[in-house]
């Protein structure tokens, strides 16, 4: 069997495992063991197909599936490329820690009084489904399913109990979800009137020969869906809104997928659809305010999940900068920026569950001593809390250097500007997770403002589950091992970025 | 491409409806608006597909230059599913969030109507309550 026979089988699994496993779930209603088996057994699987795919694609380069048996570009198909295949695997590894995570919490089988029952695993896993669609898709108007597969499934897992608060979260996300699907279905439409084509291969080809203008309200009506996706400021404001009252395993996996689809659409729009230096200046710019705007929310905040809502927003701009430059350098660091990112925010809701369940509340206000009381909640916070803020020697480090250096090598007084926003957004995101370290974790639990009981207690039960703890600490591990293998996964990140840039290949692959 | 001028104007209409329900706080508005929007961008890539022809069904005598494009068809009924999907969900929301605010509010009133009534009883506060017209346009959920 020849490496493309084995990607053929196995490119579409990521998407159809997790589907059938939704199906299955939805049918034990009510046994929730069934359900856990079945969704871990899925979502390792997807995980071992995905590094597979991973390892073959880094050997062949991009490799297409055609599913449906319509030659491309009449049919959809999907592209298995390096980049897709590293996204497809960092996400399946976040996905499997938080389900764990989420099983130990005991949400999913409706022990948590505030969630129902069954929904949680089908759920999650079509969440799942819809992200790997958009990362191996081929195809514009499939792109806009996979997100939309995706999205229907935020929504309900968002408002999962249908509290007030989550309803109140609810709308605001679903309104803005909405508009900018509508905002990308109206551009797929318009793309497609120009060109007479969705496929993105043949795309690339067809809208070189457009006029300039055309071209350029085609890539701004693509990126403005993109953007809100992506949570790129101005249009970044509706995600500390929404994401802090979902339940921590629902915010963990929201904060590291969802937003890093968005912007690995924008990674695609950039380099296949409209590469060129016409909007330069404007993602520039755009990166520019989400690092400053979004982190000066993040440090008036005293709530942990909105600050972490806000660093989340705001590091969306070194992967923004990154594309921006769109040099081999930029970019590559963009990606190994995603990488780290999705894992690392990730880990903190996770970590910042374990704090709500020690502590009673996320409130910086009402918490104190956790250092003491909890010192192995302490290192699971510290840790990748640290990597985030960018401390040698984590990887969190090592890819903003990456970024600062592709930025110097491109100059510019606007890259130099980003550049300094940069460091100083590094700074001031030190400074919002160590204030939440000094008052949370360092004071003394007496001097916390109306505490919770389970924080006075010196040894509460049960509060912190071992799978919870264990499933986080993995995910520790793995931030921790992303700076450890730096050197390889910043060279794959790198070829990866030179199958992007020589656009050809990717052509051939899908047109042949 | 020929340009339907009457298509044109209609979706400019769908489009400026819906987004002027969708500033609204009313869910159940930014639901029409958003179902307006959706039949405004369905016509758009209707429009994107070229001028009407014959139905794209290879047969004796019609050649391929008079049929229609059916691929932005297939856009559409796909968009379409994913509309009447949405829809269904925030019309859950919406019932959701009006028992919700409903229920919330004879609980708060009753309280509050005592409190300033003075001597008012629980019972004469939720007759209050009855007697409001129990329509769906509340205000959002603020």
């Amino acid at each position: 069997m020849t490496p493309a026979d084995a990607v053929a089988i196995l490119g579409p699994l990521p998407v159809v495992l997790p589907l059938l496993g939704a199906g299955l779930t939805l049918t034990m209603t009510g046994r929730a063991a069934a359900q856990r088996l079945v969704s871990i057994t899925v979502l390792t699987v997807v995980l071992a197909v995905a590094v597979v795919l991973l390892l073959l694609v880094d050997q062949t380069g991009a490799q297409s599936v055609v599913i449906g048996g319509w030659r491309p570009p009449l049919g959809i198909v999907l592209v298995v490329d390096r980049l897709s295949a590293l996204l497809l695997v960092t996400s399946a590894t976040v996905a499997l820690g938080v389900l764990v995570y989420a099983v130990g919490q005991g949400m999913t089988d409706g022990e948590d009084s505030e969630t129902p029952v069954s929904i949680f695993h089908p759920t999650y896993l079509i969440l799942i489904a819809g992200v790997a669609n958009a990362f191996l898709t081929g195809d514009l108007f499939n792109l806009y399913v996979g997100f939309e597969i995706l999205l229907t499934a935020s929504y309900v897992l968002l408002t999962l109990g249908g509290t007030e608060a989550r309803l109140r979260a609810g709308v605001t996300y679903v309104i803005v979800s909405l508009v900018s699907s509508v905002l990308f279905l109206s551009a797929i439409g318009l793309v497609y009137g120009a060109t007479g084509t969705v496929n993105l291969a043949q795309l690339a080809e067809r809208l070189d020969t457009l006029p300039a203008d055309t071209r350029l309200v085609l890539h701004v009506a693509l990126l403005l869906g993109f953007g809100i996706k992506a949570a790129v400021v101005p249009l970044a404001f509706w995600l500390p809104d929404s994401y802090p009252t979902a339940p921590a395993p629902v915010t963990a996996v929201f904060a590291g997928l969802l937003t890093k689809i968005g912007v690995y659409a924008i990674i695609r729009t950039e380099t296949l659809l409209f590469p060129g230096e016409e909007l330069t200046n404007v993602l520039l710019v755009a990166a520019l305010l989400t690092l400053t705007v979004a982190i000066l929310g993040a440090i008036v905040q005293s709530d942990l999940k909105r600050v972490l809502s806000y660093t989340l927003v705001s590091h969306i701009g070194y992967m923004m900068f990154g594309i921006a430059l769109g040099s081999v350098a930029g970019l590559a660091a963009a990606i190994f920026y995603a990488v780290h990112h999705i894992t690392i925010q990730t880990t903190l809701f996770l970590a910042s569950g374990l704090v709500e369940r020690r502590g009673g509340s996320t409130s910086s206000r009402r918490l104190g001593g956790l250092a003491h009381l909890a010192p192995l909640l302490g290192v699971l916070y510290f840790v990748p809390a640290m990597n985030l803020a960018g401390i040698p020697p984590l990887s969190g480090f090592v890819g903003k250097l990456g970024l600062f250096r592709a930025g110097v090598a491109e100059g510019g007084w606007l890259v130099y500007t980003v550049v300094a926003a940069g460091a100083l957004t590094s700074l001031l995101t030190l400074y919002a997770v160590a204030r939440i370290w000094n008052v949370a974790f360092w004071r003394s639990p007496l001097e916390a403002e109306n505490p919770e009981p389970v924080l006075l207690d010196p040894s509460p039960k049960g509060v912190m589950p071992p799978t919870m703890v264990a499933a986080t600490a993995a995910m520790v591990t793995v931030g921790v091992l992303l700076a450890v293998a730096a050197g390889p996964l910043w060279s794959l990140c790198t070829r990866a970025t030179e199958d992007l840039v020589d656009r050809n290949a990717y052509i051939r692959t899908v047109l042949q | 491409m020929s340009v339907n001028v009457f298509l044109i104007v209609a979706v400019g209409v769908l489009f400026g409806t819906g987004v002027y329900l969708l500033m609204e706080r009313s869910l159940t508005r930014v639901l029409l608006g958003f179902v307006l929007v959706g039949n405004g961008v369905n016509l758009l890539i209707l429009h994107m597909g070229g001028p009407a022809g014959e139905a794209p069904i290879i047969a004796e005598g019609v050649a391929a230059s008079e049929m229609n494009d059916p691929l932005p068809q297939a856009l559409i009924l796909t968009a379409i599913v994913i509309t009447f999907g949405v829809t269904a969900f925030i019309l859950a929301m919406i019932y959701r969030s009006w028992r919700l605010a409903h229920g919330d509010l004879v609980v708060d009133d009753v309280d509050d109507r005592r409190v300033a009534s003075g001597a008012g009883s629980p019972e004469e506060a939720d007759e209050e309550m009855e007697a409001q017209p129990a329509d769906t346009e509340f205000e959002g959920l603020r």
